[in-house]
């Protein structure tokens, strides 16, 4: 290689290099407010004010949905396996919304302790599988649905 | 011992001769019909297995069959962003013309899977997720890589002489590469409403291999046609910078002929 291709590719990796460091260092000072909803448990360290509208994710705890016979309200309980949040929320849930599915919810805290969604939306995870194997899992033992992570 | 340093210097010389314009004009015309035989042969049965004859999933039921859309032009995104930024540091370190003008005919080809990588994302999230768009990481880093590619391509634009304009848009698209890991990784990194990832191609993918199948064809079908598409525009491009030359003429007379 001659001395100037030389030359040139030094400062072709400086520049991937520099460019990459301070990509890094920025991503890492930015990493809380990258991430795009909080769990359960976050939300039990963190002591988010009142009012303030943050997303919160987790699994829909199995049995804890409850419509209103009359209108659109629902409230359901948001689980990371360690804490809970009640959640209410007035609207259409999206269809994959399901006891023991992952959702987030984007809303804020009552001073009842409770959460207040405003818009719900439904997380699946990174398993396909035709229905037929998604059975034999759930008849040995392994629930499929779900999925936060 | 002599009929091994021979061999190298064959490589280097064939390796060489794609530097000349006149050479990959010529050369590149013979492999261009095969890359889109090729791209036909595994996109049209891949499709047809993807859409019609995989199974539909045991929780989205038929609309995750965007997925072998979705996901192929989502690699092929990456890729070419990657590919543009090798050529663009070998057309730097060693200005040969051809690298540059592979390097600034990847960014439209490549910019048009970042768009259906979008558009097939929010059509997917819509009956899924239950909206269209959501500033995650996933999604906003996709996002960026459009502006990258647009970026490329505007700032070659805007300088008329063509071996310039090659080089700061390769700048450009050198410093971008630090995208890929952060679309990569945007998933494990931070909580998204993107899903993680699931093939892994050094461990187990957690997709059955019934859908696996076609999504793999069609990612290669995706290759296939990134192949042809760059092949093709980076002729015409050579073809129209060099119209004053001699190997223009003599080709051009050729083919009349």
């Amino acid at each position: 290689m001659t001395p100037t291709r030389k030359r040139r590719l030094t400062i072709a990796l400086f520049i991937l290099i520099g460019a990459g460091s301070a990509t890094s260092l920025l991503l890492y000072a930015l990493s809380d407010n990258l991430l795009y909803f909080q769990s359960p448990s976050d939300v039990a360290v963190n002591d988010i004010p009142e009012g303030k509208r943050f997303r919160l994710g987790g699994l829909v705890q199995p049995g804890s949905v409850n419509r209103d016979p009359d209108s659109l309200a629902v409230s359901f309980v948001v689980t990371d396996g360690q804490e809970n949040i009640t959640v209410t929320f007035e609207g259409i849930l999206p269809d994959l919304f399901r006891e023991g599915q992952g959702v987030i919810a984007n809303g804020s805290m009552l001073a009842s302790g409770q959460f207040a969604a405003r818009e719900v939306l439904a997380k699946h995870d990174e398993n396909y599988m035709p229905p037929e194997i998604a059975d034999a899992l759930e008849r040995a033992g392994h629930p499929t649905s779900g999925g936060t992570n | 011992m002599s009929s091994h340093t021979s061999f190298w210097k064959r490589c280097k010389t064939w390796f060489h001769r794609w530097g000349s314009p006149a050479w990959f004009y010529r050369t590149s015309g013979l492999i261009i019909p095969w890359l889109w035989a090729g791209f036909f042969l595994l996109a049209i049965p891949g499709l047809i297995w993807g859409l019609s004859i995989a199974p539909p999933d045991y929780l989205q039921g038929d609309s995750y069959r965007i997925i072998f859309i979705h996901v192929p032009s989502a690699w092929q995104s990456m890729l070419i962003f990657a590919v543009m930024a090798i050529l663009a540091l070998i057309g730097m370190v060693w200005r040969i013309r051809v690298a540059e003008t592979l390097a600034m005919c990847c960014a439209p080809i490549g910019a048009a899977f970042t768009i259906v990588t979008l558009a097939t994302g929010s059509l997917w999230g819509k009956p899924t997720w239950g909206t269209f768009w959501q500033w995650d990481g996933r999604m906003t880093s996709e996002l960026v890589l459009l502006f990258l590619y647009l970026g490329v391509i505007g700032l070659q634009q805007a300088i008329e002489e063509p071996r310039k304009a090659a080089r700061a848009a390769g700048l450009l698209a050198l410093v971008g590469v630090v995208n890929l890991p952060i679309i990569h990784y945007s998933v494990e990194w931070w909580t998204t409403l993107h899903q993680g990832t699931t093939i892994s191609f050094f461990g187990e993918s957690s997709i059955d291999a019934s859908m696996l199948w076609p999504l793999l064809i069609m990612a290669i079908a995706a290759k296939f046609y990134f192949g042809a598409a760059l092949l093709t525009r980076t002729r015409n491009t050579l073809l129209l910078q060099d119209r004053e030359k001699n190997w223009v003429r003599e080709t051009v007379q050729g083919e009349k002929s």
